[in-house]
């Protein structure tokens, strides 16, 4: 099979942070090429590299063996390569039709757009993959599943030779799951070349032949899927690190620090009632939109609510601002660091008094000795890799910059602390270290709510879960009897668990 | 940050611009008029533009929060007018400018709820109140003048301090810029703004009162705008309702031209203070010559749109000048705070 991509001593800074550090990657047609690594391993980079996004800083791209340089994602994509987005990126007011032709419409001989050939192209390739969707179809009427597949059938209408898939699987159900692999083994008989970012090994040793793994942005190992095992890839991946993820410690549950009772903002989540103890671990497991994140931005004030009371220690959270819940020592760690949680274009120190400026300051003026001995103190606590305490919160990684996060809540000196995704997106060393830091606080008396998507750190981190489904709790467990099949069936509604006793 | 590195960030800036700016500013007027350099011309050039430098200042607030305001010099009008008819109906002095500010802060107010309470873009309800503002003055008005101002009055606006010959506007100027830089520069509410202007969603999640924050500076703003209409009047001992006509842009100028992002989140009053003496000066020594005002309008406009281009460009400079020999060493949380 013909190399049709590769990348050679691929390398890309960016401030502070050396994204990709020497990455070799041959990808070949009609083979499916697993890139592999925890998150923040460069997977993205990678892929933005090969879609025209970013330009290396050093290394060469080769396409069908002559070097090239992409400028823009439009040369990329004039070069056969098409990448197929996480968060599909389509017009949802458009149809079918319309989005797979944006931007290379075709025309008739007198200038005007040809939709007849159009639409007989789409239906067309849409045969060629046995998906049967009028074309005609708004994309907003799409399911997940059929947006991702017109996404596939837009990158054939270019005729792609290169496919990347970035975690293609991540919101869809076991049947969308096999129907995405039938379509991928379609495309690899024809020769395409695709690449397969996944999380899931299951889906790794499903469909890919081929893999690539990196760490740390660097280049970690490559070679066919059938010669290796689960644990050599995860070996791979992780480093050393792996074994030690979850923290043991015996929870030492003492009285009531939160009380929600029948909280409920109408057409996002309904009915919640839960009581978080001090010392306590409570999870919040469940797929994403199921309301879990606003529901935690309720309890903390950014978000409003149609009704229900949230009871922090014995005082009633009525007023709906942030500043009441956090008078009350509640602490929150949003889900979206960027956007939420840190201020990129300021400084280390400057991020991590945000919240606390009023116990720094006198007569109003910031004490610059406070600040940086309280932001040294911190970021020693979490081992903060940075060049300078003065240094851009933008020029951090993503998990240094939750280090970031979780120092500016801290110094707020909180009792209960509500963490939103807190190990999304950063790499398995600081996640490690954010999971010992959540036992610690814990057995501290601190009351922690975690909210993940990932189930393994659920189970791993919390002395009770509860889980939620389109808005609503649907299961309640203990450590001990937590499973993860059916911690999992609950959250996707494909058991009858019923919550509590 | 090496020695070097410093030198880069501190010479590679925008400052940097404005003072060579400036500098060219005063050899341009000095070939003009050998007399420009005496220190009584230097003083009483400054009479003509210190109401704009005036409202630079929590203009520079507004911009650095995210947020704009068109309505200032609408605001000017009808404070101006407001006071014009406290004083035909017989008001003192102090309650003369009472009104003016008052007028002022209310106009201000009135920018805040709607922007606040409605969440309409800061620049689309301040383009309907400066028409709504100024739309009264004449109104009340017409096409009529109100004159016939105490002479006592012109003591503010015209005035010198004591037995010095400082011009009491510019004296006003640089107290009031002292105090917006250290709240700036210095106090928390300053590290407020740029967060709000950096990141307001994060601001508002790290539980910084955004919006009541907002709702101060929009008033802030008009109750200066109503101090500077106070000036103007008592520089010029009378009311139209076409005062200060197209001030709001010229401030808005002031500030951005000072290297305050139009996006927010960035700026310095050092920045803006430089401007407000390049702009102000740049504008005397071409009237010297009298170059018509349409010309120096075409210049102060090409210097604008230069300021919103250029500070960017040289932030990338400066930083691509570090960022080349920056490497992520382990951090020594200790030695850092202590040696910074």
């Amino acid at each position: 099979m013909a190399e049709v991509v590769r990348l050679d001593d691929a390398r890309k800074f960016f401030p502070g942070v050396k994204a990709l550090d020497g990455v070799t990657m041959s990808i070949r047609s009609g083979e499916v090429h697993a890139l592999i690594g925890e998150n923040g391993a460069g997977k993205s980079t990678l892929v933005k590299v090969l879609t025209g996004v970013h330009s290396l800083t050093s290394g060469t791209v080769y396409v069908d063996g002559s070097s090239v340089s992409f400028r823009s994602p439009h040369d990329s994509q004039a070069a056969g390569i098409a990448a197929i987005h996480q968060e599909a990126s389509m017009f949802p007011n458009l149809t079918i039709v319309e989005n797979i032709f944006m931007g290379h419409h075709l025309r008739k001989p007198s200038g005007l757009l040809d939709w007849t050939t159009m639409k007989t192209r789409t239906s067309e390739l849409c045969g060629r993959l046995s998906l049967k969707i009028p074309p005609d179809t708004l994309v907003r009427d799409l399911s997940v599943a059929q947006r991702h597949q017109i996404e596939i059938v837009k990158a054939l209408s270019i005729d792609a030779r290169v496919i990347i898939m970035d975690e293609p699987t991540a919101s869809l159900s076991l049947k969308e799951i096999k129907e995405l692999y039938e379509l991928v083994r379609k495309l690899r008989e024809a020769g395409t070349a695709i690449v397969f970012i996944s999380h899931k090994f299951e889906e790794i040793f499903e469909i890919a032949d081929t893999y690539t793994v990196l760490r740390d942005g660097r280049f970690v190992g490559d070679g066919r899927v059938a010669d290796v095992t689960t644990d050599d890839l995860v070996r791979m991946m992780a480093g050393a690190a792996l074994d030690r993820l979850f923290p043991e410690r015996t929870p030492n549950i003492g009285d009531i620090s939160l009380r929600v009772q029948s909280l409920r903002q109408a057409g996002v989540f309904e009915d919640i009632s839960f009581e978080l103890h001090k010392g306590e671990v409570l999870g919040f497991f469940g797929l994403v939109g199921a309301g879990r994140s606003e529901l935690m931005q309720s309890i903390f004030g950014v978000r409003g609510r149609d009704g229900g009371s949230v009871i922090a220690g014995a005082v009633e959270l009525k007023a709906l601002r942030p500043q009441q819940a956090m008078k009350e020592g509640i602490a929150f760690v949003p889900e979206d660091r960027q956007e939420q949680g840190v201020v990129l274009d300021m400084s280390i120190v400057e991020n991590t008094t945000l919240a606390s400026l009023k116990a720094v300051s006198r007569f109003g003026f910031p004490n610059r000795r406070t600040e940086l001995s309280t932001t040294a103190r911190l970021a020693k606590r979490f081992s903060l890799r940075a060049s300078s305490l003065l240094q851009v919160v933008a020029a951090l990684s993503g998990g240094n910059q939750q280090k970031v996060v979780l120092s500016k809540w801290l110094a707020t000196d909180p009792r209960i602390l509500i963490l939103d995704e807190p190990t999304r997106g950063i790499d398995v060393g600081t996640k490690a270290a954010v999971h010992s830091f959540i036992g610690e606080l814990a057995d501290q008396g601190y009351a922690i709510i975690l909210v993940s998507s990932e189930l393994h750190e659920v189970l791993g981190m919390s002395d009770r879960v509860l889980v939620m489904k389109e808005g609503r709790l649907v299961a309640e467990f203990d450590r001990d009897n937590a499973e993860a099949e059916q911690v999992l069936g609950a959250a996707i509604g494909a058991t009858t668990a019923q919550r509590g006793a | 940050m090496s020695v070097s590195q410093r030198l880069v960030k501190t010479f590679v800036r925008w400052e940097a611009v404005l003072v060579v700016l400036l500098v060219g500013v005063f050899i341009l007027n000095t070939s003009l008029s050998p007399f420009f350099l005496r220190r009584v011309n230097l003083l009483n050039a400054t009479y003509n533009f210190m109401e704009r430098a005036i409202m630079a200042l929590p203009m520079m607030l507004i911009i650095i929060v995210g947020e704009i305001d068109i309505s200032v010099a609408g605001t000017i009008a009808l404070s101006s007018t407001m006071m014009g008819l406290a004083m035909q109906a017989g008001a003192s002095i102090p309650v003369m400018v009472m009104v003016a500010l008052g007028t002022g802060l209310l106009a201000g107010m009135l920018n805040a709820v709607i922007v606040l309470r409605f969440r309409v873009p800061s620049i689309a309800v301040t383009i309907g109140t400066m028409s709504l503002y100024r739309g009264i003055a004449y109104v009340i008005l017409g096409n009529q003048a109100i004159t016939g101002y105490p002479r006592e009055l012109a003591a503010v606006g015209q005035g010198v301090v004591g037995n010095t010959m400082f011009p009491v506007p510019l004296a006003i100027f640089i107290v009031l810029a002292v105090v917006f830089g250290v709240v700036l520069h210095r106090s928390r509410l300053g590290r407020c703004f740029y967060a709000i202007g950096n990141n307001a969603t994060a601001a508002r999640f790290s539980g910084l009162p955004v919006d009541r924050y907002k709702a101060a500076l929009f008033s802030l703003n008009g109750l200066v705008a109503g101090f500077a209409a106070v000036l103007l009047t008592s520089r010029i001992l009378s009311t139209r309702p076409n005062i200060a006509t197209a001030w709001e842009l010229e401030v808005v100028t002031l500030v951005v031209l000072g290297g305050v992002a139009i996006t927010g989140g960035k700026g310095s009053i050092y920045g803006v203070l430089l401007s407000v003496f390049t702009i102000g000066y740049l504008r005397f020594g071409l009237s010297l010559i009298n170059v018509p005002s349409q010309v120096i309008g075409i210049i102060t406009g090409l210097l604008l749109v230069g300021a919103i281009i250029l500070p960017g460009l040289f932030e990338k400079l400066s930083n691509r000048m570090i960022i080349d020999r920056q490497l992520i060493p382990e951090i020594d949380s200790e030695a850092t705070a202590t040696d910074a």
